[in-house]
């Protein structure tokens, strides 16, 4: 799968987020963060309408073996969830820049985007963990 | 994610785990690869084809001399006196509390040479709980380091694996074994139709040298016949599917074997006295008060363990020992140790998942059973 992720910023938990709006983004995990997670099984995603902040937990993610934390890489508002994951949650593993997609926030703070990598960056922090 | 310092012990094909893409992670101290390709994939292979799996990391404890026999059968809870040459037999070994030391594989070699087959992380812990026990006339070994293990597993196994010898391994029965095998050149120590997937499948000793020969010849025979390449990960969920107990989870020093419900490998009526036995005829003459039961969640999330379980009413009634998201059934399954007031089939409890009580009921297990 070729994607382009020149668009993309990176969080240090492996998150990814996509303008889609003027105050609004998208947001995933890398395919990095997929491979490393494994099979991935259920999924547990704010509610709409919560409020999240950068780097604090905003949901679970668990694969057939491990259970892992999901953190907000902005601050903002829920706007929307993806909720085929629920039925499909191996979309993450196959597809985890389009179909596999997260969540919609509305930011509250644009600024926040600024703090995160972009893909050169993150591709060099990642060579980076693995040594 | 992030990496650890410590000096892992790494098995003897591990080498060969990098060649093969796995991804190695810490299993109790030892390097081990929890899947080469995916968990699921690897699942679903041995189901319905076949896998291969580097289980080397389990020890070896060979039992000899004149009174081998009655040793063992003083340190488990099963009667090997009932075991012929070639067979193999599943038990528990106790302390005297009742509590489990470990569950383990005998396989009896000779009328007085036994060979103990026994967890990785209680290798330590085992070899030094018989040499408590240890007689005259009885010589115990921890040969461990130089006995590998594969296990080739799956309704194709035995196809797999027959391209490879002369040897007709249809003569092996469940729970048998034939010793000294060639196998694709390899002398093979002992072949026995054993596994923990709950399919069909053989498990094979070997010389820790000849391991990564062997290895590559079942890869290149099982090639046509779609075999994968196991890690951990599957191994656990197979497992879990077919009911197959973990130590360390289902049983423990503080769980004995009727609780954990492998009840069948624990002969009350053996000519022989036993570690254990006094509390284990008391514990079941007066009934358990809790035991492991198989559990499904109704409400959405996956069991794990350690999660705590609650009666409808609020009560906590016991704790999940494993759970996962079954691959077979593709639902959220678990083993859970429960007050037994609760583990009657279709009872309805609940699990705390991240301060959430979610529905769950109490199901037959196995969860799966090969036809």
């Amino acid at each position: 799968m070729t994607v382009d992720l020149s668009n993309l910023r990176f969080s240090q938990e492996h998150e990814w987020v996509l303008k889609i709006g003027e105050n609004q983004v998208r947001v995933g995990i890398s395919d990095y963060a997929q491979k490393q997670l494994g099979d991935i099984v259920f999924i547990e995603y704010p509610e709409v309408d919560t409020h999240v902040r950068a780097n604090e937990t905003m949901g679970t993610i668990e694969s057939v073996k491990a259970v892992s934390e999901l953190y907000s890489p902005v601050s903002g508002k829920i706007i929307s969830v993806n909720t085929e994951l629920e039925d499909t949650p191996e979309m993450i593993n196959e597809n985890p820049y389009k179909l596999g997609w997260l969540v919609d926030v509305e930011l509250s703070n644009i600024d926040e985007l600024e703090s995160l990598m972009n893909e050169e960056e993150y591709l060099a922090f990642i060579n980076e963990g693995v040594e | 994610m992030s990496g650890s310092r410590i000096t892992l012990r790494k098995p003897p094909l591990f080498p060969l785990y990098e060649v093969y893409g796995a991804k190695v992670i810490d299993f109790g101290g030892w390097a081990l690869p929890v899947h080469f390709s995916s968990i699921l994939e690897e699942h679903h292979a041995v189901r319905t084809g076949v896998g291969l799996f580097d289980v080397s990391h389990m020890g070896e404890i060979l039992v000899e001399g004149r009174d081998a026999e009655s040793y063992v059968n003083y340190l488990v809870t099963n009667d090997v006196t009932k075991l012929n040459v070639d067979q193999a037999q599943y038990t528990a070994m106790c302390y005297p509390d009742g509590g489990t030391v470990d569950d383990i594989l005998v396989y009896k070699l000779e009328k007085e040479k036994f060979l103990l087959v026994v967890n990785a992380a209680n290798i330590n812990k085992d070899f030094n709980w018989m040499k408590l026990y240890i007689e005259d006339h009885v010589k115990v070994t921890n040969i461990s380091d130089s006995i590998a293990q594969l296990a080739i597993q799956g309704p194709k196994a035995e196809r797999v694996l027959q391209k490879l010898t002369h040897f007709n391994l249809s003569n092996i029965r469940y729970f048998g074994f034939a010793q000294q095998v060639n196998i694709a050149g390899v002398n093979i120590a002992i072949v026995s139709r054993t596994g923990y997937t709950g399919e069909d499948g053989f498990e094979l000793y070997l010389d820790t040298e000849k391991a990564e020969a062997l290895w590559l010849k079942i890869v290149e025979a099982g090639a046509e016949d779609g075999l994968k390449l196991c890690g951990l990960g599957a191994r656990d969920t197979l497992r879990l599917e077919a009911r197959l107990p973990l130590y360390g989870q289902e049983l423990s020093n503080r769980i004995t074997p009727l609780e954990a419900g492998i009840g069948f490998a624990v002969k009350m009526n053996k000519e022989s006295d036993f570690l254990g036995k006094e509390v284990l005829i008391k514990q079941k003459k007066q009934g358990i008060h809790r035991k492991i039961v198989g559990i499904e969640l109704t409400g959405r999330g996956i069991p794990r363990h350690g999660y705590k379980v609650f009666s409808q009413d609020g009560d906590e009634i016991g704790v999940v020992t494993s759970g996962t998201q079954s691959p077979t059934l593709k639902k959220s399954i678990g083993l859970a140790l429960l007050d037994k007031d609760y583990s009657e089939i279709e009872t309805r409890i609940k699990v705390e998942i991240r301060n959430k009580k979610i529905e769950a009921i109490v199901v037959k297990s196995p969860f799966y059973k090969k036809v």
